[in-house]
């Protein structure tokens, strides 16, 4: 693609979204999509098109979040609503094939709701008590192929970015963060527009902005499908940060255990700067800014900022005390951003439809969207996203369909091995930060898993223990012995020879631990356990050795 | 890897990363890409185009759980424990792999064709209980698509819905 200046992205925004013009058919070639076998689906499609001598379009795209129903056909006829086909198979996509071209088109199988049936996108707000998703950060997950770059142009791509360069100064952007209200999606929900306030204002030789796609929390993909899904959206919101606090290097960190996504963004930035929209003077400004990849090798921790740092650094990724934070003192010592790939991906969209808009998503002091990965025992797991406010009930049993099993919902767990769980007579509890905090779990990245009563819940706290014990970096004493103490007297509870005073011990660790760890593993840890004793401490007593008749 | 092209390779990945900051995991993982695992005399010939303490590179490679100091046969097979697949039976399969393949986790069978491993989390929940076999991953899998990936003795993909009718109820939960 030829250099973009100002006025051929003015020319995009006029222009209207096109139309399909013929046959289109849709492929959901993302991990979970190509796991379930959407590669031979779409190799059947465009052989069967190919043999037929149709002129039809066979396309790729993204995750579109029905992970449970994968792989995913859309077919689009000009003229007629798309049609979204589940579970696919290679012969099944032949009927498919076969039915259009005999002009009888295949009804949905089974009650698989199109995305345009499914969510709102970034469009008219959602009328109270519906259960519809509303998608700002995944508007483009499932609906554009991921590998064009014009595909993203076509639907606002890049527009934002425009409108920053040409008519917004940085303190114009970071007041309409300000206005918008978006805090960090990583989990803690620091005001955005303070982030980038305070590393703009640090003195230093060089500024640097850093994309944490480190999702390490078990139980949550919701950015990797956005950075398979929409690449370019992660990418613009990136470039937007760089001019804001005059960075002129950008780093992704990425989970190596995430290759398409690492391969999608590579993709991403040679179009991007082939385009004139990364790299040297962006749009024919003197604006310069380049972005590298570094992939994170397998620690949880390295999702801590500090420790994240050392890993881009080259370094065995341990955390370090804050203050100083990485806004004043970052990479190679300099102030340094960092953001999460779904608070980047909300970026664009504030920026060309203004703070005031988003703001009016989402209650209280949560503004916007979350997007959250439900998982468990629930009927349609998958990708949701869906306004601030909006209950736990609306998310688990409207828009997922409720327990999967014929036993009931017990609890939900958010926020993953730093959070807690939340018992299901709590399910009519708003999502917003405050609320999941007041119950004692937290927002977290976005992983909502859902247990059924079967699920034992002594043995799920040994889960999320285990795996803090394990990749606790063992750098502080709090974290490294606190966590394995406690996890002893689990098993001794969960052996049946645990007595009230182990109870009463693994609470005092937990104090211990949260107030002392260096970093949030470690003062995260006890938080699964402490939850699960809040709401369910009968279950932990009925194992001790005094509860037995 | 005492043959001309593997001293080339290690060659090409020190060049290609030796003036940039904090490139050495990136440079790991190159080598790994190369090997499958990080030999030690790549990691001894890196060290010394990179002007970076064998030491240095150690410490790195033991830190971080994605870099492996020995061979891992032919096929790395992974158990995805993350929550969703640990509620939905990943404990089990691991089990069951264990004992079909003769192995413990992080072990490699004798014959160098199977290695064993625990991952957490693939990020593809929502089809869980997970496994990857090399660069292939099996959604939705039962003990029936482990044994008959493990004896299959090919790595090409077997997929839960394949045979399968059409059914959107549930998603297979027993």
């Amino acid at each position: 693609m030829a250099k973009q200046t100002f006025a051929d992205l003015e020319a995009r925004a006029k222009a209207p979204i096109p139309t399909v013009d013929k046959p289109t058919i849709k492929v959901g070639l993302s991990t979970c999509g190509m796991a379930a076998g959407a590669e031979p689906v779409f190799n059947a499609l465009n052989a069967t098109v190919k043999s037929g001598g149709l002129d039809w379009k066979i396309a790729r795209t993204g995750c579109a979040g029905m992970c449970s129903m994968e792989p995913l056909v859309e077919v689009a006829l000009p003229g007629q609503t798309a049609v979204m086909y589940g579970e696919v198979t290679p012969e099944f996509a032949g009927q498919i094939v076969d039915a259009i071209a005999a002009g009888k088109p295949l009804p949905a199988n089974g009650r698989v709701p199109s995305i345009a049936e499914l969510a709102c996108i970034a469009g008219e707000p959602v009328a109270e008590g519906e259960a519809k998703q509303y998608r700002i950060v995944m508007r483009n997950c499932g609906v554009i192929d991921p590998e064009e770059i014009d595909e993203y142009l076509d639907r606002g791509g890049y527009q934002a970015l425009a409108k920053a360069l040409s008519h917004m100064t940085p303190e114009d952007i970071i007041d309409e963060l300000k206005t918008a209200g978006l805090r960090g999606r990583g989990g803690a929900g620091f005001p955005v527009w303070m982030k980038w306030l305070l590393t703009r204002e640090s003195p230093g030789d060089e500024h640097f902005i850093v994309c944490n796609a480190d999702e390490g929390d078990p139980g949550a993909y919701m950015d990797r499908s956005v950075l398979e899904g929409d690449p370019h959206a992660v990418l613009e919101g990136m470039i937007i940060g760089g001019y804001v606090i005059g960075a002129r290097n950008g780093i992704f960190y990425i989970r190596a255990e995430y290759p398409l996504a690492i391969q999608r963004i590579e993709k991403a930035i040679r179009q991007a700067k082939a385009a004139g929209l990364l790299g040297a003077n962006i749009l024919g400004t003197d604006f310069t800014f380049n972005v590298e990849i570094r992939l994170g090798a397998g620690a949880f921790v390295c999702g801590e900022e500090t420790a994240l740092i050392a890993s881009v650094e080259g370094k065995r990724g341990t955390p370090s005390p804050r203050p100083p934070y990485p806004s004043v003192k970052g990479l190679w010592g300099q102030p340094t951003m960092i953001n999460n790939v779904e608070s980047l991906a909300n970026l664009a969209q504030i920026i060309q439809r203004g703070g005031e808009w988003f703001s009016g998503i989402g209650l209280g002091n949560s503004k916007g969207t979350k997007v959250f990965a439900v998982t468990g025992k629930v009927k349609h797991a998958g990708l949701v996203e869906i306004p601030m406010g909006v209950t736990l009930r609306q998310v688990v049993e409207g828009i997922c369909g409720g327990s999967a099993t014929s036993s009931p919902i017990k609890a939900v767990q958010t926020g993953g091995p730093s959070g807690g769980l939340i018992p299901a007579r709590e399910l009519d509890t708003p999502i917003t930060y405050e609320h999941l905090q007041k119950l004692g779990s937290y927002m977290g990245s976005g992983g909502m898993i859902v247990m059924d009563e079967t699920d034992d819940l002594v043995e799920l706290s040994k889960f999320y223990l285990n795996f803090c014990v394990d990749e606790s970096c063992g750098k502080c004493a709090p974290c490294r012995i606190g966590g394995t103490q406690m996890l002893r007297l689990l098993d001794k509870i969960a052996d049946g020879r645990g007595t009230q005073e182990d109870v009463a011990t693994i609470r005092r660790l937990a104090h211990a631990m949260d107030r002392a760890s260096l970093c949030g593993l470690g003062q995260g840890a006890p938080n699964p356990i402490l939850s699960a004793l809040r709401y369910f401490e009968p279950e932990f007593r009925d194992r001790l050795v005094s509860g037995k008749n | 890897m005492t043959t001309a092209t593997a001293e080339e390779d290690v060659a090409a990945i020190a060049k290609r990363w030796k003036n940039k900051r904090g490139s050495l995991i990136m440079a790991l993982h190159a080598l790994q890409d190369r090997y499958g695992y990080v030999p030690r005399e790549a990691a001894m010939s890196l060290g010394e185009q990179m002007d970076v303490p064998l030491a240095r590179i150690y410490e790195v490679l033991t830190f971080y759980n994605y870099f492996r100091l020995k061979s891992p046969g032919d096929k790395v097979v992974s158990v995805c424990l993350g929550t969703a697949c640990y509620l939905k039976g990943a404990p089990q399969l691991l089990e069951q792999a264990s004992a079909e393949l003769g192995i413990k986790p992080g072990e490699t069978t004798d014959d160098n064709e199977y290695h064993l491993q625990v991952v957490r989390c693939v990020g593809c929940c929502g089809l869980a209980p997970v496994v990857t076999v090399n660069a292939h991953v099996l959604a939705k899998v039962t003990p029936e698509m482990l044994t008959a990936q493990l004896d299959r003795g090919t790595d090409g993909p077997v997929h839960a819905t394949a045979a399968k009718p059409v059914d959107t109820t549930a998603d297979g939960q027993e």
